[in-house]
């Protein structure tokens, strides 16, 4: 039987539906490998594993641990902490590192309440220090850093995606298959599941360069797409206020904010957004901001680097002619 | 049906958060105290399912400091039966682990067909003690939903990842999250404002639920150090003149950005 490093990391990898590694696998196993031995532990149905385990080798995991409990693919977030259960018994890790997506919270408080292990969320980043492993937070949207770290035992920690940029080098990883006892625990079922359609060659939001933002001053879900527009001139990915996904415009992961994703671009360009505080809160760790508003007073400019008062349906038009100009 | 909602108060986000740079808690002095908007809604919601079930009970726990009795009575007043509200100097501070903790065992103590609570809340925004609560009590979570229908036996609804959407379903008892996709709570009424008065409150301590925030055998996530980053200044600003198009491409290209 394999014996896994002192220095083990564990990191629960998502899949996509395809069976590949998720967006968040590259930031997870890159967090682990600055602190210790990644050790990716891969839940999913009875196909595709093995070709999984390649990929996360590729991303730097040292050892992948493949898991076929019972139901995963039926039940939700359970089978999946029975058998990070299961993998923490046999690793014995330093920490427990798991996306801080929907589907990663649900995994990891259940984990965490299960195996009385400490919890820390939504962290930017995790150290090393010699009582262990360290997690560090971005809070109040980036107002503060703080470091948080267990009285004892191995953290729990949920990593924010997008916001670690260091990459693990690739490996072929040793690759062992779990025995996952099921807990048998009450789960809720799942009847039926759409993946989301990836429609736009624009970049993924969560961790993109660069992000171009509208707000109600778009006034219609036709005008906001005069942001995809900006947005494809420079590369960027698009975003939204709440008050924009409220009425429809666009789906409800383009919300940027305090419930919604934190993003911290190069560049930050927000078009009819007021900049309430909640949602500066997701976006004004950014680079450069800048703000296009009619509202002299918008707070938004309270951060902006650059600022433009005037119409967005004059001003964005303008704009996009411009830099399309200077492409050619 | 017994119902229970979980309700915080939180620093009114529309003001100026901040942490104690010496202990890392949340300040709660410098901002107005509310009831968390996402809490209004998870109430909002078992109050509109109420009316197609079999007596309904509406209770809505909260753990919070004493001084917030004031922000709860509006949940009475918005329509819930009972309050019951933890509150103990020995739980500032407490980590998510310990928050569990004592929301289970309090849970348990009502009783409950159903939990409802927010998927993330406005303050520690772990968006975690729902699951933990679920694994606590030994029941399915059904997380972040969208729309929920509700019978006697089953909850139903559609569940929204970053991967995408889902139809999930659950046995009762059960624990639900929701997230801001439902309607804002109501306004209470005068009438909802006179009958909070006679409503019961509960008040319970950590000990009344056999919880020890102290114990020294389960690990705790505490803060090792907190600071503040510089705050951000506005830059350069321009009234347009019919050319702010052109002067804005202009920057981002002499920064490199476009
Ligand atoms: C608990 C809580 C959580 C929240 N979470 C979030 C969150 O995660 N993200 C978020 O975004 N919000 C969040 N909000 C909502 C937030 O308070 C604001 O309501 C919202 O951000 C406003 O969106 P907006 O800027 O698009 O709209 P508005 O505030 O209405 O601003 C529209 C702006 O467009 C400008 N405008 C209009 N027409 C033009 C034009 N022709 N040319 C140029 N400018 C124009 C106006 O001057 C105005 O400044 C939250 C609120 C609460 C209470
Ligand atoms: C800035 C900040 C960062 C923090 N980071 C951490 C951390 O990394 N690790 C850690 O262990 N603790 C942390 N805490 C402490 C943690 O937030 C508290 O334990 C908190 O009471 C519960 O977590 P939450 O608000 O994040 O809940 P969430 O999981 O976001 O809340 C979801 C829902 O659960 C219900 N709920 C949550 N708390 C209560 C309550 N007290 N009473 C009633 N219902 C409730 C509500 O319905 C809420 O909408 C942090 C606190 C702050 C202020």
């Amino acid at each position: 039987m394999t014996t896994f490093p002192e220095d083990s990391i564990l990191v629960l990898l998502e899949t996509t539906p395809s069976g590949t590694p998720a967006r968040s696998a590259a930031g997870l196993l890159g967090a682990a490998a600055e602190v210790g031995t990644p050790v990716a532990l891969i839940v999913a149905g009875p196909d595709g594993a093995a070709d999984t385990a390649a990929a996360a080798g590729d991303l730097g995991a040292a050892y992948v641990l493949t898991a076929q409990p019972e139901s995963v693919s039926s039940l939700l977030a359970v089978p999946t902490v029975d058998a990070l259960a299961a993998a923490a018994g046999l690793v014995r890790p330093d920490a427990i590192l798991i996306s801080n997506s929907v589907d990663g919270r649900d995994a990891a408080g259940r984990f965490a309440a299960r195996t009385r292990f400490a919890l820390a969320v939504d962290a930017v980043g995790v150290g090393r220090d010699p009582e262990g492993i360290v997690a560090h937070h971005s809070v109040y949207g980036g107002a503060y850093s703080v470091d948080c770290a267990p009285t004892f035992g191995a953290p729990v920690i949920t990593l924010r995606e997008g916001a670690v940029d260091s990459r693990a080098e690739a490996r072929t990883p040793q690759i062992e298959s779990l025995d996952v006892p099921s807990s048998g625990i009450a789960a809720a079922s799942i009847e039926s599941f759409e993946a989301r359609t990836v429609t736009s060659t624009r970049p993924e939001l969560r961790g993109a360069v660069k992000v171009v933002a509208g707000g109600r001053g778009l006034t219609s879900q036709e005008q906001f797409a005069l942001v995809d527009q900006l947005a494809d001139v420079l590369g960027a990915a698009v975003g939204a206020s709440r008050a924009a996904v409220d009425a429809g415009w666009v789906p409800n992961n383009y919300q940027i904010g305090q419930t919604g994703i934190s993003v911290s671009p190069q560049l930050y360009v927000a078009i009819g957004v007021s900049g309430a505080i909640q949602h500066r809160a997701g976006m004004q760790t950014a680079k450069t901001i800048v703000a296009i508003n009619k509202d002299p007073d918008a707070p938004i400019f309270e951060i902006a680097d650059f600022g433009v008062v005037g119409d967005l349906f004059q001003v964005v038009p303008q704009l996009i002619n411009s830099l399309s100009a200077r492409k050619e | 049906m017994k119902i229970v909602v979980l309700m915080k108060e939180v620093p009114d986000t529309y003001g100026e958060r901040k942490l104690n740079l010496e202990t890392g808690l949340a300040e709660r002095s410098d901002s107005e105290a509310v009831l968390d908007e996402i809490g209004e809604r998870a109430l909002e919601l078992a109050l509109s399912l109420a009316g197609s079930l079999d007596s309904p009970e509406i209770t809505v726990v909260s753990m919070t400091p004493e001084s917030a009795t004031t922000t709860l009575r509006k949940a009475l007043a918005m329509g819930a039966d009972k309050l019951v509200h933890i509150a103990d100097e020995k739980l500032v501070g407490a980590d998510l682990g310990l928050t569990a903790e004592v929301l289970a065992a309090a849970i348990r103590r009502t009783g409950f067909d159903l939990v409802i609570a927010g998927n993330l809340s406005t303050d520690g925004q772990g968006g975690v003690i729902p699951a933990m609560l679920a694994e606590l009590l030994g029941v399915p979570h059904a997380s972040s939903l969208t729309s929920v229908e509700v019978s006697a036996e089953r909850v139903h609804g559609t569940r929204e990842t970053d991967g995408g959407i889902m139809e999930v379903a659950a046995a009762l008892p059960a624990v639900i999250s929701i997230t801001e996709r439902f309607p804002a709570g109501r306004f209470p009424n005068f009438k909802g404002i006179m009958a909070a008065k006679k409503k019961p409150v509960e008040k319970l301590t950590a000990a009344d639920l056999e919880v020890d925030p102290e114990a020294l055998d389960v690990p705790r996530s505490i803060m090792l150090a907190v600071s503040e980053r510089p705050a951000r200044s506005a830059g350069m600003k321009i009234v347009d003149e019919g050319d702010a198009g052109e002067k804005l491409a202009e920057f981002l290209i002499q920064n490199r950005l476009a």
